[in-house]
């Protein structure tokens, strides 16, 4: 894992001190809101309905066991207990008081963290594959350019206050579980015929209120290139996209209204004007990052682990909890475990103090100290031996964490919706929370299969619904709450946007609706196929049939 | 509304002209792009210095044949939001602009140290603010990531300095 070095301590160090100046001016009144907002924002601290909401960015979706634990010490001091991981591998607190904020950015640089560009039109928290340096299929673990341009894009001068935010993923992956194709720029890494690795740069996805799927721009970039490229890119973005609407400010915008060739080549041109720099000190810098990134010292371990497989015929809890919640690690012996935050009737996404000192302690124990944090909400350990997997599960399901539906019907993703956010037109937590309790019987989700729902609350799509396999999106029509599904939606290397299915429904109605569309799949379903495949099959009509079908 | 640079108040002893004020018999004027473009033939030859105002839409490359004869540019932020002009003044500093370059409209000290990491010396500000706002909002960090900024004494670029060997891009002499 990274580690800060004299640099990093003193860079966060003065960012930290420059917002308590500001928060104080602020408190003081010397500085008004609007001149504040967008500095607060900057630091991730937003205005909610209830309170000031603290953003915290886990670069890439790396934690330590150290920093684990201290955000649960924050979430106990500074919050009511609890905290909300999100979609984009961020956990926020939903209830800091603005006094605080400057002792909390304190205790996150104590352990080499912050909040900074969580939030702003600027470049925010850069996020990759959660199972990076642990997943079988992988071709170079992400996050050492993950923390390349986490320093590079940091209080950029140039790219502080661009149109509207900005969000970069990347995969080393060929299976990409980074959504990198809703992302304003996308980074997939590639070996070309002679064995060189660069980036495939896809530019101008997103979701939001004009869901679109990025357009390559460079099929392959040498990897050395990649900052000045990333440079070129924001250039014209800073240039030339809209500033007139928020809503059509976003780089999809520009790349959709004037052609992904034309903005291609405004990109190369930009590109071509300066005589590149030398980028030998970007080289050596990745360089420097990426041994902080050695593979762990595994031990070898034969692919049969005894113990494991004692414990699986022992127990048919445990056994079913590892069926769905265990990912291959490349190495023999060893497993990714997934940590679902999505115990039938609980929040998506949220962890309790108490939670993440529990989690922290298996990972300090089992997992090389290391968590990580998925954007579907989850939390994962990801080099364990297998004979110790059912300790961890033990461990687990003391403490509510063993819900045993990882990537199941249960496991939704769900923004914070109108029990929190400001921006919310309905609510997305109970919605979540009723849909999973109608699933949580083991044997029908099993049946099932993998699905992803995905909820949000506006039509800002936090909760990603436009790529969710069955999205719902709550609206309002009227002062009341309701709710439109899209079908077919997929983040995946197939990546698409759903399709609205027809007229929405009200609150009370919706996992009712939502049962009806499984019920429908599980009965045209042809044996062995996912719901996403059978939706692809037949379309939606047999669906729209179930739902709007006169009675 | 005062004129900030090298961090203290000075008289702005530019005359910034409008589209028909005649230019001859001054010292130092501006004229906005547009009278650039339109009057170069004549304005090449004036003898003392010029300056261009700009619009945050103007294309830099379009200004790249008027580079050598301008002694001030001043780029506009019409809100502080509007990010356009740090763009620009990059380019041109990139393109090996030298001279003065000013910023104005609305500025404020926490945006200070991002325009002058940019590459922008000179500033109109609000009078709101005392100078000591000013000069404290300069030096809010000594350190940045990237590379190729304009930098003061005491500021550094942090992976120039991880990687020794490798000299930092040249310290700006005109950095504010």
């Amino acid at each position: 894992m990274y580690r800060y070095d004299e640099f990093d301590h003193q860079f966060v160090k003065e960012r930290t001190e420059q917002f308590r100046d500001q928060a104080a001016r602020r408190l003081s009144g010397v500085m008004s809101e609007d001149e504040f907002r967008p500095l607060r924002l900057m630091n991730g601290l937003y205005l909610q309905l209830h309170a000031y909401m603290l953003r915290v960015a886990i670069p890439y979706g790396t934690l330590s066991s150290r920093q684990m634990r201290q955000l649960g010490m924050i979430a106990d001091k500074y919050d009511k207990g609890y905290g909300h991981f999100t979609t984009r591998q961020n956990i926020q607190y939903n209830w800091i008081k603005l006094e605080d904020a400057g002792d909390i950015l304190q205790a996150l640089a104590d352990v080499e963290m912050h909040a900074i560009q969580t939030s702003g039109n600027c470049i925010r928290n850069v996020t990759t594959d959660h199972w990076a340096g642990a997943a079988a299929d992988e071709i170079a673990d992400p996050r050492p350019v993950g923390e390349l341009i986490r320093q590079w894009s940091s209080l950029h001068p140039e790219f502080s206050f661009l149109p509207r935010k900005f969000k970069i993923a990347i995969t080393g992956a060929p299976h990409d579980r980074a959504a990198v194709k809703v992302h304003d720029i996308g980074l997939r890494m590639h070996r070309n015929g002679k064995g060189e690795a660069g980036w495939e740069v896809m530019v101008g996805g997103g979701q939001g209120r004009t869901p679109m799927i990025a357009v390559t721009v460079r099929d392959f970039l040498p990897e050395k290139e990649l900052i000045p490229y990333l440079e070129a890119i924001m250039r014209v973005y800073n240039l030339y996209g809209r500033r007139d609407n928020k809503y059509k400010a976003r780089i999809k915008i520009l790349v959709h209204e004037i052609g992904a060739e034309k903005f291609r080549s405004e990109v190369e041109a930009e590109y071509a004007r300066h005589p590149l720099q030398s980028t030998q000190v970007e080289e050596r810098e990745l360089q420097r990052i990426s041994a902080y990134f050695a593979t762990p010292k595994f031990e070898k371990l034969s692919r049969f682990a005894p113990a494991f497989e004692d414990a699986k015929r022992a127990d048919a809890a445990f056994a079913r909890w590892a069926k769905n919640n265990l990912a291959a690690h490349r190495q023999d012996g060893y497993a990714i475990v997934n940590i679902s935050l999505k115990a039938p009737g609980e929040i998506p996404g949220d962890a309790t103090g108490v939670q993440m000192r529990v989690m922290a302690d298996l990972a300090e124990r089992y997992s090389h100290d290391e968590l990580r944090i998925s954007h579907a909400q989850n939390v994962v350990l990801p080099h364990v031996r297998l004979n110790d997997v059912h300790a961890i599960w033990k461990k687990l399901s003391e403490h509510g964490l063993a819900a045993a539906n990882y990537g199941l019907a249960g496991d939704i993703i769900a923004c914070p919706g109108l029990d929190y956010c400001s921006l919310a037109t309905a609510r997305s937590i109970p919605i979540a929370q009723a849909i999973s309790r109608r699933f949580a019987d083991a044997r029908r989700e099993q049946d099932i299969g993998n699905i992803k729902i995905n909820i949000s609350g506006c039509i800002n799509a936090c909760g990603h619904h436009h790529v969710g396999h069955i999205g719902i999106l709550g609206l309002d029509k009227a002062g009341e709450e309701y709710y439109q599904i899209t079908l077919g939606g997929s983040s995946s290397e197939n990546a698409a946007i759903g399709t609205i299915l027809g007229p929405g429904f009200a609150y009370e109605d919706v996992p009712e609706v939502i049962e009806k569309i499984i019920d429908t799949y599980l009965r045209i379903r042809i044996a062995g196929e996912e719901f996403l495949t059978t939706y692809r099959r037949t379309g939606a009509k047999p669906f729209k049939e179930a739902l709007y079908a006169a009675a | 509304m005062p004129l900030l640079k090298n961090n203290a108040f000075v008289a702005d002893d530019w005359l910034h002209l409008e589209d028909t004020a005649p230019v001859a018999g001054q010292q130092k004027v501006t004229v906005t792009y547009e009278r650039l473009v339109r009057e170069w033939d004549d304005l090449v030859r004036f003898p003392g210095l010029l300056g261009v105002r700009l619009g945050n839409t103007t294309k830099e490359y379009d200004l790249t044949p008027f580079l050598p004869q301008l002694a001030l540019i001043i780029l506009p932020f019409p809100a502080f939001a509007d990010g356009r002009a740090y763009s620009i003044a990059r380019q041109l500093r990139l393109d090996g602009y030298q001279s003065e370059l000013r910023a104005t409209g609305n500025i404020l000290p926490d945006q200070l140290q991002f325009m002058l990491q940019v590459g922008f010396d000179s500033f109109d500000v609000p009078e709101r603010f005392p100078l000591e706002a000013w000069q404290k909002a300069s030096r809010q960090m000594s350190l940045a990531y990237q590379r190729g900024l304009f930098r003061k004494a005491g500021e550094r670029e942090v992976w120039s300095e991880r990687h020794q060997g490798f000299a930092p891009w040249e310290e700006q002499p005109h950095a504010g």
